[in-house]
């Protein structure tokens, strides 16, 4: 990647243009250069000879490391950002392949396209090859050894027009340099056999045969070619796949892209309103494009794309899948205006990362609304303000330990089969780049979910309606160790037992803790003022774990 | 009576008394949402579902009384749901008379009742249509064992009301477990009232 290394290097440093530098990496015999400016270029030195070699034809050269992994991870940075342009993007090598069918017209046709993403990438100070092919493979040797203005070689950025193989190869374009409207055919016999991308040697192999170009491998009998070059240098196979004669499909392509709403704006905008704003224009796209497909937004993050080349990502989460574009607008907006602009966003998405099924729900033909899916949207509003934790929902669990009887799932999880409304199945769809999303376990109706919990249920058994979050020791006077408390100290405040009803012997769970943990032994008490406690003491004497048994005081009775 | 909003003071904060009263009120055809700020989660404990079984309930806990508060008035929007329960520990400087009043008008303009719990709190300037004060009374006897405590009572004061009298109770569920009916067992000044009260939200 020459440009991008040494431009990357340019940027970080405040050597004048002009400076013969290259870059070097340690190879097996001594350094190699691995990039070099233009003024290094001019006096003799190339990447992938000798750093000693170079010297010796100029000993002014100044040699700086390199960093390739620095340079790997700005190109993944690139590739994120380079989001803004197709969603569909992948990392190939030292450059970036994106498939563009059905996406130029948005940027002006292909040309536009070609020509902002060389802006773009100009403004950012790297220089970008950029071609359009029908087929990936084309369009690699197209960036890479097509006829440039340029005259020198550029980071490239490949982009690939269509499923390979699905666009007929007469509807090839290329960016500039080439004219348009010439097919794959006219546009890669001229180009060394090297742009098939083929290993050193077989490339050494095909020149010392006469066949320079891929036009001359064209023309060969297929049967011959496949029989002198098999194995890992199939030539026959990189032919077809440049020709799109073979599929080669892009990886990070998921069947089903995700809605996505897309705002480019003219100048980068600084202001913090910027994203609030940029939101309520894209929610009435988004949520046309989820009423076409009949879907509701589950999931929803508004990117901002900012000029630098990072991006600015806030998201929420919805317990029943929705596509009102009041509420998914509340939702998000708070987090849209704390994105932080930094040198301004020029453009932002809007995309529905997870969605599910949602039919063409009519909504308030009468006045009453529907409880469940208002239910639902507070849930939504609370927990986006207060967090996932601290808005929950019961859920039983079984268990006779008096904590862990009751558990606790955060409501946006739990609610979503309530919204039965609508969502035919359960089916997820979910956007691959999304992965990071949890999937939804499945929960029982919430009906269902409070059936008594099976262990410890029955309704003779009474629970208080207060559960301290751990336990609180207290000190107990009692008659006998084994008898009932008559007293007790609880945060300094001494409460005088009036009624007692226990003990209920409740045994750890020897198969989860360790198993010296003692028993407990609850009662209900009620102090002469007639407040009710739940109060238990943890063991009994002579029980073998530990000395006398401690008292705590676990739960209030309402 | 129409929905509306109540306060209520915990005479003891780590009573939980009023709990069952409370209960008694709200209707149980749509889930609650309970609010509790962590002073008062700390203070009194978490609510325990399997001590409240059959109830619906979302439950929210909130940093301050101000999350809490705002917790509560979006509950109130909201048709979804039956009551608005919201539990504040002491006298936090958001709950001021501006707070309390937009409560009382949020739950009569959206018809959802709600339930401003006070733990440890000043009965100071507020916009609740109701405020009682609430206590423990030595429960009944246990008609199973003498020993034992019996059903819950309480000792309810209503210090001030909209459109209707102060007055101090102490009352008791219904024996046929319906929580909405409570018996009055003795009124404050040893007067006998065999009647009922319905006292449903």
């Amino acid at each position: 990647m020459p440009a991008l290394a040494i431009e990357r290097w340019a940027k970080s440093s405040d050597c004048p243009p002009e400076a013969p530098i290259v870059l070097s990496v340690e190879g097996t015999h001594g350094p190699i250069i691995h990039a070099v400016t233009r003024a290094a270029a001019e006096r003799g030195a190339r990447p992938g000879a000798r750093l000693t070699d170079a010297r010796a034809i100029d000993p002014a050269l100044i040699a700086e490391p390199a960093d390739p992994a620095g340079d790997a991870a700005l190109v993944q940075r690139l590739a994120i950002w380079a989001g803004r342009w197709s969603p569909l993007v992948e990392v190939d090598g030292d450059g970036l392949r994106l498939d563009v069918s059905g996406v130029a017209h948005l940027f002006g046709g292909e040309r536009g396209l070609v020509r902002d993403i060389e802006r773009r990438f100009a403004r950012m100070g790297l220089t970008a090859r950029v071609a359009i092919a029908s087929t990936a493979a084309a369009a690699w040797a197209m960036a890479h050894f097509g006829p440039s203005p340029l005259g020198e070689g550029g980071s490239s950025c490949r982009l690939r027009k269509g499923e390979a193989g699905s666009s007929s190869p007469d509807l090839t374009t290329f960016g500039h340099p080439l004219p348009r409207e010439r097919g794959l055919a006219a546009s890669l016999p001229p180009l060394p056999v090297a742009a098939l991308r083929l290993d050193s040697d077989t490339v050494r192999t095909l020149d010392r045969l006469g066949l320079k170009t891929i036009g001359a491998l064209i023309d060969l009998p297929r049967l011959a070619l496949a029989r002198r070059f098999r194995g890992a240098a199939d030539v026959v196979d990189a032919l077809d796949r440049a020709l799109g004669r073979k599929p080669e499909p892009l990886t990070a392509a998921p069947a089903d892209p995700p809605p996505r709403a897309l705002l480019k704006l003219e100048e980068p905008a600084t202001h913090p309103e910027a994203a609030p704003q940029a939101l309520e224009r894209l929610i009435p796209d988004l949520v046309e494009q989820l009423e076409q497909r009949r879907l509701g937004a589950r999931q929803l993050s508004l990117t901002g794309y900012r000029v630098d080349g990072s991006t600015g990502v806030a998201s929420v989460a919805t317990a029943i899948p929705s596509r009102e574009p009041k509420h998914l607008q509340r939702l998000l907006v708070d987090k849209a205006a704390a994105l932080d602009p930094e040198f301004g966003f020029d453009a932002f998405a809007l995309t529905a990362g997870w969605t599910e099924d949602l039919g063409a729900a009519q909504e308030n033909l009468v006045e009453e609304s529907s409880g469940e899916r208002e239910l639902a949207r507070l849930v939504d509003r609370l927990t986006v303000k207060l967090g996932p934790r601290a808005v929950r929902r019961p859920q039983a669990r079984e268990s006779h330990l008096p904590e862990r009887a009751s558990g606790w799932v955060a409501a946006v999880d739990g609610l979503s089969p309530l919204a039965g409304e609508g969502g035919s199945s359960r089916r997820l769809r979910k956007g691959e780049g999304m992965s990071y999303l949890r999937s939804s376990p499945p929960h029982p109706p919430i009906a269902a979910q409070w059936a008594p919990p099976s262990p410890a249920g029955g309704e003779g058994l009474m629970r208080p309606q207060r559960l301290l979050d751990r336990p609180e020791a207290i000190e107990v006077l009692y008659a006998t160790p084994e008898g009932m408390p008559r007293r007790f100290i609880w945060r300094r405040a001494a409460h005088d037992i009036a009624r007692v009803e226990g003990p209920e012997r409740i045994a750890p769970e020897w198969w989860r803790r360790p198993s010296s943990e003692r028993l407990r032994d609850y009662y209900r008490v009620e102090d002469v003022q007639g407040r009710r406690y739940w109060i238990y003491r943890e063991g009994v004497i002579g029980d073998g774990r530990g000395g006398l048994p401690n008292w705590f005081i676990h739960g209030l009775f309402g | 009576m129409s929905p509306t909003l109540s306060e209520i003071f915990a005479t003891h904060p780590r009573d939980g008394g009023w709990i069952g009263f409370l209960l008694g009120q709200a209707a149980r055809d749509k889930p609650l949402l309970w609010v509790q700020d962590r002073m008062a989660i700390l203070e009194s404990g978490r609510l325990y579902p399997p001590g409240l079984p059959g109830l619906d309930l979302i439950h929210v806990e909130a940093r301050d009384a101000r999350d809490a508060l705002w917790a509560m008035e979006e509950g109130l929007r909201c048709a979804g749901l039956s009551a608005v329960i919201g539990e504040l520990w002491g006298d936090p400087r958001a709950l001021d008379f501006t707070a309390t009043r937009r409560l009382a008008v949020a739950a009569e303009r959206y018809g959802v009742a709600a339930f401003l719990i006070r733990l440890g709190g000043h009965a100071n300037l507020s916009g609740a249509r109701q405020r009682w004060r609430l206590a423990s009374a030595p429960s009944l006897a246990n008609p199973l064992d003498p020993r034992a405590p019996g059903s819950p009572a309480w000792d309810a004061e209503l210090f001030r009301a909209r459109g209707r009298p102060p007055g101090r109770w102490t009352i008791t569920p219904n024996d046929d477990g319906q929580a909405d009916r409570f018996h009055l067992v003795a009124g404050a000044g040893d007067r006998a009232l065999g009647e009922e009260q319905r006292l449903s939200a």
